[in-house]
């Protein structure tokens, strides 16, 4: 599934607008969420689940191809946590 | 940022009513937990994708009493970072 499935969506269970009004929706939804998680803002979307900006450590790692030891650098990372109705939801 | 934030900040953006800008995020995320329920993964260019991870059944330990407990298989949502995603929030 892709953002033109959800379009989709959106535009079948809405009414109101058009596919392509739908499609721009989408689209900004997940512009504005990358916006705030590129400030470092957590999203917490009740009923799905909280996108949050992680700091990882420095640590020490191999190039899979040559086996090569190397130093990974700090960087942050995005991390998803389901929401308590998401995780048992794929299980029924 | 919560849900009711997206929304406000959705509907300023597109310039909707509050009512329709939270009916439309509501069946964005909606879409997204339906589609890994009928086992699809889901691509957003930009953002990232999410798709179902499978957790073998383990034993686990109640805490309190020290006592093994089959801890079942189960089905848990995963999302990974797109690259944009991951370069914005390591910029700088």
């Amino acid at each position: 599934m892709t953002k033109a499935d959800i379009a989709r969506i959106v535009y079948e269970r809405h009414g109101g607008i058009s596919n392509r009004e739908a499609a721009r929706l989408v689209e900004i939804i997940f512009e504005s969420i990358k916006r705030h998680l590129g400030d470092g803002d957590k999203v917490q979307i009740t009923g799905f689940g909280t996108f949050l900006v992680r700091q990882k450590r420095e640590r020490r790692g191999r190039n899979p191809q040559t086996g090569e030891e190397m130093l990974i650098k700090p960087r942050s990372s995005v991390v998803f946590r389901p929401s308590k109705l998401f995780t048992p939801a794929l299980s029924e | 940022m919560t849900k009711a934030e997206l929304v406000d900040e959705i509907a300023q953006k597109a310039d909707l009513t509050r009512k329709h800008s939270e009916v439309i995020v509501d069946a964005v995320f909606s879409s997204i937990v339906e589609a890994l329920q009928g086992g699809d993964k889901i691509e957003l260019r930009g953002f990232g994708s999410f798709r179902v991870r499978h957790r073998a059944s383990r034993t686990g330990r109640n805490p309190k009493t020290g006592e093994g407990v089959l801890v079942p298989a189960k089905k848990v949502p995963y999302f990974k970072p797109g690259k944009e995603l991951r370069e914005l929030i390591n910029r700088g």
